[in-house]
């Protein structure tokens, strides 16, 4: 019996920045994890990768990992995609810090 | 110290023209990453999992105040306030944006650093002593010999595409601070017939496969040096297998054919090599040697440091952790802890190093190390100047007293930064650091250094570890597993894995039952955690770590 499959996200690291974004389903990148496509089927996973392979030119290591659906959008199963949606946890730095100022700015 | 000379800024210069070009026509389009990683990465520049990392090589471990400064300066500019520094005597910028980074380059070059070979298949930054220039039982200063090196291997034509990378470390002392048993050469300076020359020592290596260097030649003459290590290095380069990742170091290479048989094409090849070398490299050897003349040491009274000593606890705890013998008797090495409880091990923030970089210029005759062991040292200091230093220290969080101790710790960046990493290494630093401060035990338990790695490639050294801690992703959760009895010194040993791994939220109470163990099993307060060890061997800590399985097996 074949595994099933588990859902996924594409994610890569932004040229310029460096910092992680996420395929959208509308074909754009979003730096917000809640955002990205969730893609549950393995056929279509594939085809979305070359779709989003179309933007080699501006993004840097785009794969596909495992995601969940949670309330507000896909959540990672593994924790080294936690910590790619967070930031270190050393300094409050990273994602998180742009999610400190936001809250801050509220 | 070495200064750049016209060619060596040219060259630079040039250098950094042409990453700055690669980076434009990667921006614009006319470089695909495929094409530009490798480029990226011979300039030091990685991708992590938040950003990306730029490995500035700190050559030898040897700064000066300006340069210093300047690490501070990029710090401040172009990242987030802070640096860390490496097993590696880099120093690691976490948080540079791509199109900063030339600029990042050209600001290193202003005071004569660089990224280059920093990563990649190539000779990486060639690392020596701490203490060089200023142990008491060191022969010679092996700095100009690195320095050597480093200019040799630089932009090397035949070495720029190894099998692999390929680190070389450099001591010129008995006592060996520069793990150069663990490298894929190390260099040790042994005297014979009253003539200083190299043990030249082959195959060491952590990572997947840790192996104890092998004696490649017993006793090499100086100026031979560059021949010989062209004849390894070319020998390396065609033997070496390119077939599998994780058999394309020297030391696989070694462990393969067997030293012997590496040993006669090297010492083939080098008639061959030293046939090729028309002395240009001796008399650059010489000259290098100029730049390094020792400091004029200035005399003087040591009552302040005595008065001090005697009258102000703290100062005292710190002189008995954080000073070693000089070879001048007033005066001292310093080792500054970039390790305070809780903080990040390795991590100095642009203030704390322009502090450093200002006692170094005022009392250290402008000199500053870093070590492997991800500290800071002033290797020359008056013993009169050390209560000065220790209450500026004191004002910017850089006075902890742990040199040696359990606190100062090894930890390579792990999860928290690294693509590479299987689990977080940071916070479990922390988290011992922490807990035996609290505990009040740190200084009760005396020399032991614990060694952390958030991957199988051991960065944080944990196979030469006393307490070795590797981080492992078992089925997508954090796992670490204990080795015990590892020694970085001259008498290297790997450690010997303990059992199965701990939890995450399991490591920390593991390494205390491993304390209270020690504490229990010592023959008194002389007898170090690796002295007991070696003494009564891996089953009392077993039974200390894992008590269920002995209730079981009862």
């Amino acid at each position: 019996m074949p595994r099933p499959f588990t859902p996924k996200i594409i994610t890569a690291n932004d040229l310029l920045e460096g910092d992680v974004i996420y395929f959208t389903a509308t074909g754009s990148w979003s730096r917000d994890l809640a955002e990205a496509e969730l893609i549950t089927d393995e056929a279509e996973a594939q085809l979305r990768l070359l779709e989003a392979e179309r933007d080699a030119l501006s993004v840097v290591g785009i794969y596909l990992t495992d995601a969940k659906a949670g309330p507000n959008g896909p959540e990672p199963v593994h924790f080294r995609e936690d910590f790619r949606r967070t930031g270190p946890s050393n300094y409050a730095h990273g994602k998180q810090e742009a999610n400190l100022e936001a809250t801050a700015n509220v | 110290m070495y200064k750049y000379n016209d060619f060596d800024a040219a060259f630079l210069a040039e250098r950094n023209a042409q990453f700055r070009a690669q980076v434009e026509r990667r921006i614009d389009g006319s470089l695909t990453e495929d094409e530009f990683k490798p480029l990226r990465l011979m300039n030091g520049l990685y991708l992590q999992l938040h950003a990306y990392m730029l490995r500035v090589a700190i050559p030898y471990g040897t700064l000066n105040s300006a340069q210093m400064r300047q690490l501070a300066l990029l710090a401040e500019k172009w990242d987030k306030g802070y640096g860390h520094f490496t097993t590696r005597q880099n120093i690691q910028y976490n948080w540079p944006k791509l199109r900063d980074v030339p600029d990042m380059l050209d600001a290193l070059a202003e005071v004569g650093l660089h990224a280059i070979q920093t990563s990649g298949n190539t000779v990486r930054n060639v690392t020596s002593d701490h203490f060089a220039a200023a142990a008491r039982e060191e022969l010679e200063d092996p700095r100009p010999y690195a320095e050597l090196i480093r200019q040799w291997s630089t932009d090397h034509p035949e070495f720029q595409f190894l099998g692999r990378k390929f680190k070389i470390a450099v001591t010129g002392a008995e006592q060996d601070r520069a793990v150069t048993r663990a490298h894929d050469i190390g260099l040790r300076m042994v005297s014979k017939d009253g003539e200083n020359g190299f043990e030249v020592i082959v195959g060491g290596g952590l990572g997947r496969t840790p192996m104890i260097g092998k004696v490649l030649r017993e006793f090499l003459p100086k100026e031979d040096l560059l021949p010989y290590l062209d004849a390894v290095l070319s020998v390396y380069n065609l033997l070496g297998r390119r077939d599998n990742k994780y058999k394309a170091r020297i030391k696989i290479t070694v462990q393969e054919n067997g030293i012997d048989k590496i040993r006669d094409l090297v010492e083939e090849r080098f008639v061959e090599r030293r046939a090729e070398f028309n002395g240009a490299d001796r008399e650059l050897l010489e000259e290098i040697k100029t730049h390094f003349t020792p400091p004029a040491l200035r005399g003087g009274n040591t009552q302040t440091y005595l008065a001090a000593y005697d009258s102000d606890p703290v100062f005292r705890a710190w002189a008995d952790t954080n000073l070693a013998e000089h070879r001048k008797e007033d005066h001292a090495i310093v080792t500054i802890s970039i390790k305070a409880h809780g903080a990040t091990p390795g991590d100095a923030t642009a203030e704390q190093m322009r502090i450093m970089a200002d006692l170094a210029q005022e009392f250290a005759y402008d000199e500053l190390r870093i070590s492997h062991q991800q500290n800071v040292i002033l290797p020359h200091v008056h013993k009169s100047d050390l209560p000065a230093i220790h209450a500026r220290l004191k004002e910017v969080g850089l006075a902890t007293a742990n040199i040696g101790l359990i606190s100062d710790i090894i930890a390579c960046p792990g999860m928290d930064y690294c693509a590479l990493a299987t689990a977080r290494s940071i916070p479990v630093a922390q988290d011992i650091a922490t807990r035996f401060e609290e505990l009040k035990l740190e200084h009760d338990i005396g020399h032991l250094q614990i060694k952390i790695s958030g991957c199988i490639n051991a960065c944080g050294h944990h196979h030469v570890g006393h307490i070795g801690i590797l981080g492992l992703d078992r089925a997508g959760v954090e796992n670490y597993q204990i080795t015990l009895g590892g020694d970085a010194t001259e008498t290297a040993a790997i450690g010997t894995r303990t059992g199965p791994g701990f939890a995450y939220d399991e490591i920390v109470p593991a390494v205390e039952r491993l304390i209270e163990a020690y504490l229990e099993l010592r023959t008194g307060e002389d007898e170090t955690f690796i002295e007991t060890y070696r003494r009564v061997g891996m089953d009392p800590f077993k039974a200390a770590l894992y008590p269920e399985a002995r209730k079981k097996v009862a």
